[in-house]
């Protein structure tokens, strides 16, 4: 197995709230990974942990074997350029039109001329199944939409890596199964290594090749699909069944 | 002695709190030094950023500096009538405008309007994780977002201020000559005489600090807003009742140290 990411025993608190407890995780490369955990449980905190957003009070990150956690603010941003992150409700930035997001990590990077970058738009919105909304608004676009021009512009800049925030959250059931088809065929298509996180129970069965477990600040089980399904560890069993019976605490 | 320590605590807090605000935002305006020396300068964020605090800006300042300018001839017309001294009157109006009222009434107003919305831009750029997503895409958001908009506005509010003494001045003169019977020659004539460039000069400078301060501010308020909506409002309001009373009161040590 070829670790892309590799989290060693990471420590997060903020104030007197202890988040991150001691986490251990490899993230396999050409593979999606799944976080769950409930909300509010860290999986956030955990992800900007990944890309350097955030940094632990105690721990390694290493990204494509390099320990992020001692890099200074230009190192981090070579490394940040291997990534493509979606964000919960997309993040785009609303001054700029569609075809403007898209662009905007290609002319803030490469010297491409600007009929390669337009090609490139086009190619990328074509892949969400977008083609032709260059010139909207993102205000425009329904939540649905607005997550696939996130893709597209996640995507922009070939990356190895693809963090995904809760992407099927707030979608209708249609929409869900579109977005986790569009995880699967890109991450197919661009050979990508993505972590999602999500606690929508249909989907990381049908899109996840690991999935991992988080509660209270540490990973309490990783697996496959079917181990996961056959797991007897009380908390997961409580999570997957969504009862409020068990020994998770709901407040 | 409960009420008093308590009193001294509560004190001590705000002072820290205060003292802690006042380091974040100078440690803000070094590292927007920082980023707006390092190539390549954003100019056409730049441009857009003046078109927005500065052209749009016109219409109230106009207004503000023109009824300015119309009222300050009224008033100093019955103070100066008691002895005879009327041909003061647009000379008075031309110093207060260019010295004092033209900068500060144009920075007050360009808070309002621009420190205001780069507050609420910024910080529901923060809420809905745009900033986040412009450190993700390994672009600093202090060269893309901060920098511009304190640029635009150093550069804008002088030259928003020019308008306003002119108006000012412009509008004194339609009420001491149209209405008030002044003399137009006498009027003019002590204009140019008392009014010197320095004047001008300084109240521009005046303006630019100005400038200077309401962007950081705006900018430090929204860059660093918390908590949804609620936060966003609550960094507007902060925003634009800090940068007023900054302006204020350095309107007094810049005026102290510079006539």
């Amino acid at each position: 197995m070829n670790p892309m990411i590799k989290l060693i025993d990471v420590h997060k608190s903020f104030g007197t709230q202890k988040v991150l407890d001691g986490i251990n995780l490899e993230i396999e490369a050409g593979k999606t990974t799944v976080i769950i955990g409930k909300s509010g449980g860290g999986k956030s905190v955990l992800l900007k942990h990944i890309i350097g957003l955030l940094k632990p009070d105690r721990g390694e990150i290493w990204v494509d074997g390099v320990n992020i956690t001692k890099l200074n603010d230009r190192e981090l941003n070579e490394v940040r350029k291997k990534f493509g992150m979606l964000f919960q409700e997309a993040a785009l930035f609303d001054s700029m039109t569609v075809g403007e997001n898209v662009a905007f990590p290609l002319r803030e990077h490469t010297k491409k001329s600007e009929k390669e970058i337009q090609e490139i738009v086009a190619d990328r919105l074509r892949a969400v199944g977008l083609a032709g909304v260059e010139n909207k608004m993102p205000s425009e676009l329904s939540g649905g939409m607005k997550k696939r021009v996130g893709l597209a512009r996640a995507l922009a800049m070939h990356p190895q890596i693809v963090l995904f925030d809760e992407p099927t959250t707030g979608l209708d059931p249609v929409m869900t199964e579109a977005i986790n088809q569009l995880i699967i065929e890109t991450q197919k298509n661009f050979s990508l290594t993505c972590v999602v996180i999500s606690h929508d129970i249909d989907s990381i069965f049908k899109i996840g090749h690991k999935i991992a477990m988080l509660y209270e600040g540490k990973i309490i089980e990783y697996g496959t699909p079917e181990e996961i399904k056959n797991s007897r560890n009380p908390v997961l069993l409580q999570f997957l069944s969504g009862s409020t019976e068990g020994p998770m605490k709901i407040m | 002695m409960k009420i008093f320590s308590l009193f001294l605590d509560r004190l001590g807090k705000s002072v820290l709190f205060y003292v802690e605000e006042l380091g974040k935002i100078v440690a803000l305006f070094f590292s927007t030094l920082f980023w707006a020396v390092r190539p390549p300068l954003k100019l056409k964020n730049i441009i857009k950023q003046m078109e927005f605090v500065g052209v749009k800006s016109i219409f109230v300042v106009v207004l503000t500096g023109g009824f300015t300018g119309m009222v300050m001839a009224l008033q100093s017309y019955y103070g100066f009538r008691l002895f005879s001294a009327e041909s003061m009157v647009g000379s008075t109006v031309a110093l207060g405008m260019t010295r004092e009222l033209g900068p500060v009434l144009t920075s007050l107003m360009v808070t309002a309007r621009a420190g205001s919305a780069m507050a609420a831009e910024l910080g529901t750029m923060r809420v809905t994780e745009q900033i986040d997503a412009l450190y993700v895409m390994a672009a600093n958001p202090i060269k893309h977002l901060i920098v511009p908009r304190i640029i635009a506005s150093i550069l804008m509010v002088p030259l928003l201020t020019v308008v306003s003494d002119f108006v000012g001045i412009l509008g004194g003169y339609l009420v001491g000559v149209g209405l008030l019977n002044i003399n137009e020659g006498v009027f003019v004539k002590n204009i140019t005489r008392i009014v010197d460039i320095d004047d001008i000069m300084n109240g521009l400078v005046k303006a630019a600090c100005f400038g200077l301060i309401l962007s950081l501010i705006g900018c430090y308020k929204g860059f660093n807003t918390r908590g949804g909506a609620e936060g966003v409002g609550k960094a507007t309001t902060e925003a634009v009742v800090l940068a007023s009373i900054s302006i204020l009161v350095s309107d007094y040590f810049l005026t102290a140290i510079m006539f």
